[in-house]
């Protein structure tokens, strides 16, 4: 048996970094501190897809790698408007060489930013983003507010490693002397830990932001005694715990970019932020999901100059979400063949963009089996980043952190399979002259 | 016609445990759900874990009640995933985002069985 320490764990926007594991056998046997009860379930592993396959009259027939491999090329050498999608649960150094096939061949590369926190993307991109870091937060924030966002159940150490819970230098009391507001639809465990919690209605939260804007800069009478479900007087109390603290922050969550108004929420989010400084130190971060979207979003920016939803196509990046995003591709059925890459677009899509997916030759590349896999034709499986593989990872705010290796494996890294497509497919494209 | 309500999305503990796991039991039982306050399943006469149907215009599915408290009226919760999914329009506004929450749906007490995650997957391949 070895202890291993320093583990990083691959699941959520958190990547815990202190994570302490046994290995016996070449297998994770424990999971002895730090992961929380998600992460350590990723950690100890779940059935895999065995080997690679292609789909033969309609059922997956097991095949080696060469031949999945030499088949993908095939279809994205073939199609004329591929889709290169996920990239968020994997690392950099895999979404690099997608980057680089996505021009190869003249793809669409989008990411799962597109259906969590591309919102946030386009508002940053207008109005910028005043945030900094978890290490900050963790230090110095007195005031925390949850927006949209169910720490207790999506980031489960979020609040004991770098908010709420946590002790810093400047916050050596830890919870006793923060505040904690939540804004939410529900009840959520997360909002029965807070000082304050606002039961906002749903989709309203774009009225609630502008409300709280009017007070931080003092204009209380163009305030209405309810807002969006919530009374002026808890309206005000918040104000006053934000004008009080030394340093807040907001974590804003799919709440918020779900809801109507999108990318306009969190333009309002950010210009309450603006409101705030007027008073005090305040900031302002989203709870990215899957460990590396932030990564896919800092890769695909520095090879195209664009974050998500980027087409190449044209010989030069286009970038238009809403135009060239993952699901509105497959509503108008443009797309005529699919490499889906570290996500699950048969679980988390709309239906209504699922049922053209299911009907293209689609490639997955994935550790494991999901509901993605029942239309693939062709299943590639790799190793899993962070417990067989290593790389590089950036945590939601955008601090880059290396993924360990804990134990070996037969199956292939993202990275090598997919360098091994793009191989392919150059030579085909040569062998075609095209 | 089944009752009018307000359908959100999101994550839940057991959701994120079997991300990597989604063809099991237990994705199943936590995921293929829909929870609601107390006073809306007495409304519409049904305990827990029986069966509902959701309907919106773009889809419907049949999940299994779960009474929550913290869940406002007229608000139903369905775990992120496939069975949720099956009632989310692919529009985006323009926005690249679909409507994963706030979403006009109907909801009625049904026989019906619940789809498994295959089966379902299977009426997008039709
Ligand atoms: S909070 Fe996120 S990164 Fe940390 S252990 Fe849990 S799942 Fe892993």
């Amino acid at each position: 048996m070895v202890e291993i320490t320093d583990v990083v764990c691959s699941l959520c926007g958190c990547v815990c970094d202190d994570i302490v594991v046994e290995v016996e056998d070449n297998k994770v046997t424990k999971v002895k501190k730090g992961a929380c009860a998600v992460g350590k379930s990723k950690l100890m592993g779940h059935g895999r897809i065995e080997e690679p396959a292609i789909r033969e009259n309609g059922s997956l027939k097991a095949c080696s790698y060469d031949d999945a491999i030499k088949k993908a090329a095939e279809i994205l050498a073939a199609a004329r408007r591929p889709l290169l999608y996920g990239w968020s649960s994997t690392v950099c150094e895999a979404d690099k060489v997608g980057v680089e096939l996505a021009e190869e061949i003249g793809a669409v590369i989008d990411n799962t930013a597109s259906v969590c926190h591309g919102p946030s993307v386009l508002a940053i991109q207008d109005v910028g983003l005043p945030s900094c870091t978890l290490g900050e937060v963790k230090n110095r924030a007195d005031l925390i507010i949850y927006w949209g966002a169910n720490p207790a159940a999506a980031h489960a150490n979020h609040m004991k490693r770098y908010s709420y819970i946590s002790k810093g230098y400047w916050t050596e009391e830890g919870k006793k002397n923060k505040k904690l507001v939540v804004v939410d639809v529900r009840r959520t465990a997360t909002a029965k830990m807070a000082d304050v919690f606002l039961q906002i209605e749903q989709g309203k939260d774009y009225l609630v932001f502008s409300a709280l804007r009017a007070l931080l800069y003092g204009y209380e009478d163009v305030v209405p005694d309810e807002v969006g479900g919530i009374s002026k007087k808890d309206l005000l109390e918040t104000v006053k715990m934000m004008k009080e603290s030394k340093f807040g922050i907001t974590f804003f969550g799919m709440g918020v970019t779900h809801t109507r108004g999108r990318h306009n929420n969190i333009v309002n989010a950010i210009e309450m932020t603006r409101a705030a400084h007027t008073h005090t130190k305040f900031s302002i971060m989203p709870m990215r999901g899957h460990y590396n979207v932030a990564g896919i979003n800092q890769v695909c920016t520095w090879e195209t100059g664009f974050p998500f939803a980027v087409d190449l196509t044209r010989g030069y990046a286009w970038y238009n979400p809403g135009e060239v995003s993952a699901t509105d591709l497959l509503i108008r059925r443009e797309c005529d063949a699919a490499l889906i890459i570290a996500s699950d677009p048969g679980a988390h899509f709309p239906g209504e963009s699922i049922r053209h997916l299911a009907k293209i030759p689609v490639i997955q590349i994935d550790p494991f089996a999901n509901p993605t896999t029942e239309f693939a034709d062709v299943v590639i499986p790799a190793a899993i980043s962070g417990v067989e593989a290593e790389g590089n990872v950036y945590r939601m705010d955008n601090i880059p952190i290396r993924l360990r290796k804990l134990v070996d494996t037969e199956y292939i890294a993202d990275e090598e399979i997919m360098k091994r497509i793009l191989d392919e497919v150059r030579a085909i494209r040569e062998k075609g002259g095209n | 016609m089944g009752t009018k309500v307000n359908l959100i999305s999101g994550r839940t503990i057991v959701q994120g445990q079997n991300l990597d796991n989604k063809l099991s039991e237990a994705y199943f039982n936590e995921v293929a759900t829909c929870e609601l306050n107390g006073s809306d399943m007495e409304k519409l006469g049904v305990a827990a874990d029986e069966r509902v149907k959701i309907k919106t215009s773009f889809g419907e599915v049949v999940v299994k009640a779960k009474e929550k408290a913290g869940t406002p009226e007229g608000v139903i919760f369905i775990p992120m995933g496939p069975w949720a999914n099956a009632l989310v329009s692919g529009d985006t506004h323009g926005a690249g985002m679909p409507s994963y929450k706030g979403i006009d749906a109907e909801i009625e007490p049904t026989e019906e069985e619940i789809l498994q995650v295959k089966a379902l997957m299977k009426t997008y391949m039709e």
